[in-house]
């Protein structure tokens, strides 16, 4: 039970590495390349932002989900 | 950091911890957290209409992420949603045209305040009672049933199969929930009562669409947190997209919070199967109860 427990944390705790560096390569990519765009369709486009937006979302929210479940499966693979 | 389409300065990390919160909240007890998130937004300088909507949004990402998981562990009912996506929309609309008449009468803070306040304590007491009443007659009775997580009993078990006894055509049959038989009609109005609510208050209204589920359609309270997860993804998707176009959602400040609320959120959902649905409940009671005082104190900062 406490070997279940400590894999459990330890698995936590890579999936919290992994995620935590992911993001922020993730979150300096995306600011850099659509920060100034978003804004202009913002001023300029607001149905078009509109869509942009919603679309955004839900492919950031399908692909962090993706990635992640990827790299969990592969270091749990190589942990156990 | 800057966020342009606002105008605002934000501290990134603080949007991250925020979404994780609300994330795991969600997660677990298939709500979009706004009681929680709307306070934290606003108290950091951004405007309240980009906070309405910007938590919308937000709540659409973080539902993804949640539903996805709650799908692998089989606790979504695509059936039951796909209905309550039709009422859910029709009642939030109806909410949205309730504030702007309620605009050209009353003082639409205090009213939408009171109301939030009342419903809200309402459902914390009720859930703390019925979930504390059902563990007791669990503990107590050796006869009863013994279910598995999964499976679920309410206290107030009888309602449920009077509502599903209601024979209104057309009645639709929820295999994956368990029920042999329920109008098409019940399930409508609980989920445009949700939407009312949705529009009138903010938010995705999990809070009393969630418990309305289980106690008034008898839906498991697993598979009631996942569909309403699944729900909330259009319904929260299609009030992005309008307050989208009305200049209300800071979408960078969105998906910065969604980066925390995605792992959250399959925390969340991931814990669901280590409790039984009363445990769910009961954890879930105090919620409701922190939206009412969040929003009694915000009412009395703003008439002093």
């Amino acid at each position: 039970m406490k070997n279940v427990k400590k894999s459990t944390l330890f698995h936590l705790i890579i999936e919290l590495t992994i995620y935590a560096v992911f993001v922020s390569v993730y979150l300096i990519l995306v600011l850099h390349f659509l920060l100034d765009w978003l804004k202009e369709l913002f001023t300029k486009q607001r149905e078009v932002y509109a869509y942009v937006a919603i679309l955004l979302m839900i492919g950031q929210a399908v692909g962090l989900e993706r990635v992640t479940s990827i790299l969990v499966h592969l270091t749990r693979r190589r942990t156990e | 950091m800057f966020f342009p389409i606002s105008g605002v300065h934000l501290d990134p990390i603080y949007l991250i911890l925020i979404g994780f919160i609300v994330g795991t909240l969600g997660g677990f007890f298939g709500v979009g957290g706004s009681f929680l998130t709307a306070p934290a937004l606003f108290a950091v300088g951004l405007p309240m209409n980009f906070v309405v909507g910007t938590d919308l949004a937000h709540i659409v990402g973080k539902s993804i992420v949640a539903a996805r998981t709650h799908r692998v562990l089989g606790n979504i009912d695509l059936k039951l949603a796909g209905i309550m996506v039709i009422g859910t929309i029709a009642g939030s609309e109806t909410g949205v045209q309730a504030i702007e008449l309620l605009k050209k009468v009353a003082d639409v803070d205090l009213v939408v305040g009171s109301v939030s306040i009342i419903v809200f304590t309402g459902i914390s007491l009720f859930c703390a009672w019925e979930s504390w009443m059902t563990l007791r007659a669990k503990a107590r009775t050796s006869s009863y049933p013994t279910l598995g997580k999964k499976q679920d009993s309410t206290a107030i078990d009888g309602f449920a199969k009077a509502v599903q006894r209601i024979k209104l055509a057309p009645t639709v049959s929820l295999p994956h929930s368990g029920i042999a038989s329920i109008s098409f009609w019940a399930i409508l109005f609980v989920s445009f009562i949700g939407g009312v609510f949705s529009g009138f208050l903010g938010g995705g209204a999990g809070y009393i669409r969630m418990p309305s589920m289980v106690y008034l359609l008898g839906i498991p309270t697993h598979i009631a947190v996942g569909t309403d997860l699944f729900e909330i993804i259009i319904s929260a998707g299609y009030g992005t997209v309008r307050h989208a176009m009305k200049g209300n959602v800071d979408i960078v400040i969105a998906l910065i919070m969604q980066t925390g609320a995605a792992l959250g959120a399959r925390i969340g959902a991931n814990l669901t199967q280590y409790f039984t649905g009363p445990r769910i409940r009961l954890a879930f009671a105090p919620l409701p109860l922190l939206g009412a005082i969040v929003i009694a104190l915000r009412l009395l900062n703003s008439h002093h």
